[in-house]
């Protein structure tokens, strides 16, 4: 057994025995997808207006129908959300979120053999604390140390499901690039380590590109055999498998897409002229904060940008950074979407896009579209989310109030048509959370003084984390034995 | 050649003229006296005043109210459809102490050692750092430059004494212009008990036994103590003879008056277990103390109301600390401080994210603070809690004039600020950011 899985079975059989207890007591969402009508509230559809005291209908965790009246079926659950909003699950399209340990392999410059898809954490807090912010799909990217970086996923904020249920189904997978400052370890050194190469903008360049002369000819290689054995020479012998490689192959064949980190605007016009030597698509452009300087060429290489809404100044290539870069964009025809890069930030996406109305004067639904439509598009997840349409996914978020103003709360989110998060049921579940967690610290502090022999344990063993407790979440299958046979 | 000598000399004079007008322009005086009129103004001392009037002269407000004569000579902004409201105040930043954090050379907001008492920020801040039109513009009229504060540009290690903050306008040619006091609080690191450390040698999270914490923590406190007695004995001998009678400290004088507990103490923890510890501290030592961060204050609410203690609260748009808090942990907690009577300001604790000091109090009372309490937190009650509402914080006759005039509520994500004065002159609202967007814009399209 490899020993990430090791180590990382070994976790999961932790997490385990901290858990049974409480999702015994878990009781929702049922597993059967229920029918739930949402109605009287304003629709904003992203993709074709708002719908004032409006319906929507949920089947099979779809979207069955968008509308000023719906009759509710007969086993329908109906939400009356009278002065409320209902938009599309907020995508963010620069998480780091359901990530065990840490997001950088930070080793080496070229880290494609990394995949963040192999270690998901389900029970990452955060998780949870971003679909209370109505996000309910993240592109969970690897860190920006390397000029071409680990792999990435897109996955939804199935809170409760295991690992395995929280990609998303059929989303092209990703790999991270990154440009500038961080992949030349301008603000990072570890005392005593060799400097790594690349040192400057040009050696990324060129990391990049020795990268994809590497992977042609690679690819050339699996082709040449290929062609050998459609030709019947059953004795050639197939290429050795390189696992740095075959992800950058599929970035050639289009089969997945580059996510590049980046803010300056010489290093974004690099990044286009290497793709275009090489043939292959820069997805997105991610922070990107000088993007509004080189905004026609972005948008004529048809890439896409994910920005931060106001960040600036905290490095020098973020000292041109300009809250205006959203709106400076999408008025030059660049399809760009708001992303938070950071767990907390993330539940507040709505209002980051809010801020574009003000700095660049977008429109209600451009600034809405930043966090849902957009980043659909741009993780080409358009045609299963990001808007309220007939025969989408139900993922929808419930406001009290305008989503894009300081004063929106979230009141529940849905994903497939089950609510993940309910503020009310929250705020109902705290005081049997909280008795629930004094009564599993009591239970520890007893067994290790019985342990210990001692009366304050804490005096001489190394303080250990705390039992936890969360928000309740779906059943979930006890993990098979065989998972668990690092114990 | 003679078109071309006509030429030359018409340059020359049009060159003299544009000098003569540039010297016009740097030389000539604001007005003295603005009139801001047909406004909804919120003095926050009662009710809005329905189409009112706002007098500004000589930097002070002179009048405020619905039956107010325009003076002659006041230049007159007719703010119909506007809202007028105190400048905000952000209490907490690092304002001109550092400009991008990542780059030492640009930071001066934390000194290496354990005490520095005697440092002051207004010394170390720059007038022309970018941060103060951008965050000015966010209709931020004050803050306290705060020196080893923490925070995003705080940089590593902290000390235990930081230094004097300083209480500065964001306008001004120098310094000397912007302050409006040099010193009004000195920085304490309260020493928390640290298991949890990272260790930048191995870039990764260290854990280490609880006793062993709490050693190092009961030592660090004993060192304050001793500190601040050697400081009391200092002060004494202060009060007994000029300085050519004893051996001058500079930092112990500098601490002369907190001991003396005229000058308070602004002390950093964020931990219930933290806070009751500093708080028992202050007390014993009879310090003036203000808490600064304050993420579990609601933990020991009562003993801040009890002892009278305000608190500047670190951004509500933060991760609650404990995995097992409530989501909403900091974003409810204005509003439970409220109710419990603890005085309060919001802080952003940072420079480049101060601009979103008013969307930090929009968003606690989305979760239940009063609004008139939020927009008190960001105005009247920082200028309270540091002894300036004498001068700030409210529009009254005879107060400073920073005031800035709005679109809307000055809370909400997409309200511009119109028109903004500080210490009673018109000041600009053009920063860098307003700048790159205007010449970006006009960028012709590119040939590609």
């Amino acid at each position: 057994m490899p020993a990430k899985i090791r180590i990382r079975t070994a976790m999961l059989c932790l997490l385990c025995s901290f858990m049974l207890p409480l999702f015994a007591r878990a009781a929702n969402p049922p597993d059967a997808q229920p029918v739930i009508l949402i109605e009287n509230a304003t629709i904003l559809t992203v993709s074709h207006g708002t719908i004032e005291k409006g319906s929507v209908l949920i089947k099979d965790g779809k979207i069955a129908e968008v509308g000023k009246s719906i009759k509710a079926p007969k086993d329908a659950q109906v939400f009356d959300a009278a002065g409320q909003f209902v938009i599309p699950g907020i995508i963010d399209c620069h998480s780091h979120i359901a990530v065990d340990g840490s997001v950088n392999e930070g080793s080496i410059s070229v880290s494609s053999i990394a995949n963040i898809a192999d270690v998901l954490d389900p029970d990452d807090i955060d998780i949870y604390r971003d679909l209370a912010g109505g996000v309910t799909v993240a592109n969970v990217l690897h860190g920006s140390a390397n000029s071409i970086g680990g792999q990435t996923v897109v996955i939804k904020l199935r809170w409760g499901q295991p690992a395995s249920k929280l990609p998303f189904e059929g989303a092209v997978p990703g790999i991270k690039f990154a440009l500038g400052e961080n992949p030349k370890r301008s603000n990072f050194s570890i005392p005593g380590a060799t400097p790594r190469y690349p040192a400057t903008r040009m050696g990324v360049e060129e990391t990049i590109r020795t990268a994809f002369a590497e992977a042609r000819d690679y690819k050339k290689s699996w082709d040449d055999y290929d062609k050998k054995l459609a030709a019947g020479n059953k004795n050639a012998i197939p290429p050795r498998r390189d696992l740095r490689l075959d992800p950058l192959v599929e970035v050639l064949e289009g089969k997945r897409y580059v996510h590049s980190h980046c803010y300056r605007e010489d290093e974004i016009l690099m990044l286009l002229r290497v793709a275009k030597e090489f043939g292959f698509k820069v997805r997105t452009f991610q922070h990107v904060l000088e993007g509004y300087k080189v905004a026609d060429e972005i948008a004529a290489a048809g890439t896409g940008a994910s920005t931060f809404s106001d960040w600036w100044a905290y490095k020098v290539e973020a000292y041109d950074a300009i809250p205006y870069n959203a709106a400076l964009m999408t008025r030059r025809g660049v399809l760009v979407s708001i992303n938070s890069d950071d767990a907390e930030e993330a539940t507040h996406l709505n209002q980051e896009a809010a801020k574009t109305m003000k700095y660049g004067g977008l429109s209600h639904d451009e600034a809405l579209k930043l966090v849902t439509l957009n980043p659909a598009i741009q993780l080409g997840i358009d045609k299963r989310v990001g808007s309220i349409d007939v025969g989408k996914d139900a993922d929808l978020v419930i406001y009290n109030h305008d989503p894009l103003s300081a004063y929106a709360v979230v009141q529940k989110t849905l994903i497939d048509g089950r609510v993940y998060f309910d503020r009310q049921r929250d705020i109902a579940e705290r005081d049997a959370r909280e008795k629930e967690k004094k009564e599993l610290m009591e239970k520890e502090k007893k067994a290790e003084e019985k342990k210990s022999g001692e009366k304050n344990p804490m005096e001489k063993s190394p303080v250990k984390r705390s039992p936890r407790t969360s928000p309740s979440r779906p059943k979930r299958q006890a993990l098979p034995e065989v998972l668990c046979e690092a114990r | 050649m003679k078109r071309a000598k006509f030429a030359l000399r018409f340059a020359a004079v049009f060159a003299t003229a544009c000098c003569f007008s540039l010297v016009a322009y740097a030389q000539s005086q604001p007005p003295a006296s603005y009139a801001i009129t047909h406004a909804k103004i919120f003095t926050l001392t009662g009710s809005p005043i329905e189409d009112g009037t706002l007098v500004i002269r000589d930097g002070k407000i002179a009048a405020v109210g619905a039956n107010v004569e325009v003076p002659a000579g006041a230049q007159v902004i007719d703010a119909k459809g506007l809202q007028v409201y105190p400048g905000l105040f952000d209490p907490i930043t690092q304002m001109g102490l550092s400009e991008i954090s990542a780059v030492n050379a640009t930071v001066d907001s934390t000194e290496t050692g354990a005490y520095n008492p005697d440092v002051v920020a207004a010394t170390a801040v720059s007038p022309s750092s970018e941060h103060i039109p951008v965050t000015r513009a966010s209709g931020i009229t004050e803050v306290l430059a705060v020196p080893d504060s923490g925070g995003f540009d705080g940089g590593g290690s902290r000390g235990v004494i930081g230094g004097q903050a300083s209480a500065i306008h964001l306008a001004g040619w120098t310094i000397n212009e912007m302050l409006i006091k040099k010193s009004v609080a000195m920085v304490i690191a309260w020493p928390a008990i640290q298991t949890r450390t990272f260790d930048f040698a191995t870039f990764s999270r260290k854990e280490k036994p609880f006793g062993e914490a709490k050693q190092e923590y009961e030592k660090k406190v004993n060192e304050l103590a001793d500190y601040l007695e050697s400081a009391r004995h200092y002060a004494q001998a202060m009060g007994h003879g000029g300085p050519s009678d004893y051996q001058r400290d500079l930092k112990l004088e500098a601490l002369a008056p907190v001991v003396r507990g005229q000058l308070p103490a602004l002390v950093f923890a964020d931990r219930a277990r933290d806070i009751r510890n500093a708080v028992e501290f202050c007390d014993k030592q009879k310090l003036k103390m203000i808490l600064a961060g304050g993420e579990e204050a609601y933990k020991v609410k009562d003993l801040l109301r009890s002892k009278g203690i305000p608190v500047i609260l670190r951004p509500t748009l933060s991760s609650p600390s404990e995995e097992d808090d409530p989501y909403d942990r900091l974003l409810a907690q204005p509003a439970e401080l409220a109710s419990a009577g603890v005085k309060f300001a919001f802080g952003s604790f940072d420079n480049s994210f101060a601009r979103r000091l008013g969307q930090q109090a929009a968003n606690a009372v989305a979760y239940g603070l009063p609004y008139d309490q939020a927009l008190k937190a960001v105005t009247l009650y920082p200028a309270e809690i540091f002894g300036l509402a004498d001068q700030l914080g409210t529009l009254e006759t005879g107060k400073v004039a920073d005031v800035i005039v709005t679109n809307g509520d000055p809370l909400e994500l997409t309200t511009d600020v119109k028109f903004l004065f500080i210490k009673g002159e018109r000041t600009s609202l053009d920063n860098r950011h307003q700048r790159l967007y205007e010449k970006y814009l006009s960028r012709p399209k590119a040939a590609n």
